[in-house]
């Protein structure tokens, strides 16, 4: 199976139901199979007029009571920016699988990269948080884009799926997991009478109660700032309320959401800190220095936002040198590895910014050779 | 008979609204929730749907489902809800900066989808909200806050846009016509496929002080002047028609919307 239809594949067993979106390379793939198979399945598949539509229709649906997802790669990630941000303001659950290219612009575009990790972070103006998760295996595909709808489920946010390429592309063997055998969240519906409903009246876990337009709750929701019952306010108290509330929704639950997978880190005198098919080159490239008498081991970033800056400083005080690997020219991930484990650890990178894979070639070089 | 009031739809004690005097924004309101109540709409089954501006601020006054959105992508959110849950009634409420400017891509795809929509475009001729800027639907030559000495382009007419691109219905109301434009908002509202009622509309704050028309009531006027029934309208020699506006029911037809035909898309991959 490959990557792509992996993710289309995972966001079907987690119960997606609606998609919309706007082809591009290299994400096309995950549209076909949703047109393929949705309508089977009594789902939809909508094909809009830009990726701006695709994300408002996915909104849209997920508030009619949908699990809802599009997926697109950088020029319209950058086009969707604007009511991904409606989905945050709104806490409406949706999956947004961006399928990394090579820019700027655009760029080389059948080619892989791993430079949107900023812009998934800080793209959309206003002040807010976001889950982001990157897999690195087809098999990874599938089970991370259950992890994504359950995450934008349990916690009333869109999620951002972030392969790179390379991931999207690639064929593997995998079994797809028997219905009931990975979890599948729903989000949390209202219960008492309905003209005590208010859409962002949060419990105890910070996360509200979402109601779907046509059944016995009706309710608002606003891209404006909003009180408790979804209406207008623009109280400044009501304002700091929010925005905090936003934050500290996913702050709170970050050890549940912040997913990272260790390969012979115990031990590690080099870590190498990974993410999407840079995994794959870097756990080569730990084999191959052991195999050299150098103590090297991986952790990977399953979860990239939030940032697991508690697990990169925990394996990477105890390491002599942390390498990141990662197929962007700016240093991404290494700007926030560093962030983590402060300014006096042996910190280098590795990057490539041409469209072509590191290879672990490319990671043994800086790894094994004089600073 | 009683007359409806659509007071049943309106937020308590959230009044006085927001718009100035003279504006046309709570006429247009007006005339569509007494459209809802005479067709007996649920607050549970309709999802009111707003852009932003001025026009876009209505979902606040009204107690149906809202999903107040982004300038211009309305009819994209509404799309979403409609094509997934097509029992629902939704209606998009837009001005023409939305309907027709920056959302303007949105609308004619909305009308070659045909899907079962009510967008209700209020044209105050400018960018109400943000200080009477110009325009989609500004006429030539005619002054705005960015437009000092005139228009220098041309502006779209809504009701054939609409045609052009596929829509099963549009209609042109103006808030001097109420009687009439909750009647049009009652035939869109329940016209299967995508409805347009444009309600030429004044803004006496921006619009009308920048066009000579300084006092509250003269846009409104200056609308009732020009306002003709569409059937006199095609009456009219060429000539004169140029500074009239056809108001009435422009275009009705039956054309399937997008909600049946996704049913036989549907039942063809589940027989195959
Ligand atoms: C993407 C974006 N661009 C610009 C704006 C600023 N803006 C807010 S309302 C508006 C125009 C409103 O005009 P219209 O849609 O005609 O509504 P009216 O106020 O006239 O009712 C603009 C340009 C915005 N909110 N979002
Ligand atoms: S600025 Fe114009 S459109 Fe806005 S409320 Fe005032 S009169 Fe109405
Ligand atoms: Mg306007």
């Amino acid at each position: 199976m490959q990557g792509n239809h992996a993710i289309a594949e995972g966001a079907i067993y987690a119960g997606a139901r609606f998609y919309a979106g706007y082809p591009i390379t290299p994400s096309s793939e995950i549209a076909e199979e949703c047109s393929r198979k949705l309508p089977k399945l009594g789902g939809v598949y909508i094909q809009m007029e830009d990726e701006i539509a695709s994300i408002a229709a996915v909104i849209g649906a997920s508030l009619a009571g949908a699990k809802s997802f599009t997926a697109t790669s950088g020029p319209g990630f950058s086009l969707m920016q604007e009511n991904l941000g409606l989905a945050v303001m709104g806490e409406v659950p949706c999956v947004v699988v961006d399928v990394q290219r090579a820019g700027p612009s655009t760029g080389l575009a059948t080619r892989p990269a791993q430079s949107d990790i900023m812009q998934i972070r800080w793209g959309r103006h206003g002040d807010q948080s976001v889950i982001a998760l990157c897999p690195s295996s087809v098999k990874e595909c599938f089970t991370l884009t259950v992890t994504a709808f359950n995450f934008a489920e349990r916690y009333r946010v869109p999620v951002v799926l972030m392969p790179d390429e390379i991931v999207g592309h690639m064929r593997e063997n995998v079994e797809v997991p028997a219905p009931g055998e990975l979890e599948v969240v729903d989000r949390k519906r209202p219960a008492g009478p309905p003209a005590d409903y208010k859409p962002f009246k949060a419990d105890e876990d910070g996360v509200a109660p979402l109601a779907a337009y046509g059944g016995e709750y009706v309710f608002h929701v606003s891209s404006s700032m909003h009180g408790l019952d979804g209406y207008s306010n623009n109280d400044p108290a009501n304002a700091a309320w929010r925005v905090k509330q936003l934050h500290e929704k996913i702050d709170r639950h970050r050890d549940e959401i912040v997913l990272t997978k260790r390969f012979g880190t115990d031990d590690a005198d080099v870590l190498l800190v990974t993410l999407g098919a840079t995994t794959r080159s870097g756990r080569a490239a730990a084999i191959e220095a052991r195999r050299q008498g150098v103590k090297a081991g991986v952790l990977q970033l399953q979860t990239v936002w939030p940032f697991p800056d508690r697990e990169v400083a925990e394996l990477g005080r105890r390491a002599k040198m942390i390498v990141v690997p990662e197929m962007n020219y700016s240093g991404q991930i290494a700007g926030e590895v560093r962030k983590a484990v402060g300014p006096d650890v042996d910190l280098r990178q590795v990057n490539r910014y041409n469209g072509t894979i590191i290879t672990p070639q490319d990671i043994l070089a800086v790894m094994l050779g004089a600073k | 008979m009683s007359h409806a009031t659509g007071t049943k739809y309106l937020k308590g004690g959230i009044l006085p609204h927001m718009w100035c005097s003279g504006c046309g924004i709570g006429i247009m309101l007006g005339a569509l929730l007494r459209a809802f109540e005479e067709l007996d709409y649920t607050t549970t089954d309709t999802v009111v749907v707003t852009g932003i501006g001025c026009t876009g601020k209505a979902d606040d006054y009204m107690i149906t489902n809202a999903l107040h959105t982004t300038h211009g992508r309305a009819l994209a959110y509404a799309t979403g809800i409609k094509a997934y849950n097509p029992r629902l009634n939704v209606v998009a409420i837009m001005g023409d900066g939305d309907g027709v400017t920056i959302g303007g891509n949105h609308f004619i795809h909305a009308c070659r989808r045909n899907i079962d929509l009510t967008a209700v475009i209020l044209n105050n001729l400018n960018f109400g909200m943000t200080g009477g800027q110009v325009s989609g639907t500004t006429p030539p030559q005619r002054y705005t806050s960015t437009t000092a000495y005139g228009n220098p382009e041309r502006d779209f007419d809504i009701c054939a846009l609409a045609e052009a691109a596929g829509a099963n219905y549009a209609a042109r109301c103006t808030p001097y016509h109420g009687w009439e434009m909750k009647e049009n908002m009652k035939e869109a509202l329940t016209k299967k496929g995508f409805s347009v009622v444009e309600v030429v509309s004044p803004c006496p704050t921006h619009f009308g002080r920048h066009n000579e028309m300084k006092e509250t009531p003269d846009m409104l006027h200056w609308l009732r002047d020009r306002a003709i029934s569409i059937e006199d309208y095609r009456r009219l020699p060429e000539a004169e028609r140029t500074e009239r506006l056809a108001i009435g029911t422009l275009v009705s037809r039956d054309f399937p919307d997008f909600n049946t035909q996704y049913e036989l898309v549907k039942a063809r991959a589940q027989k195959g």
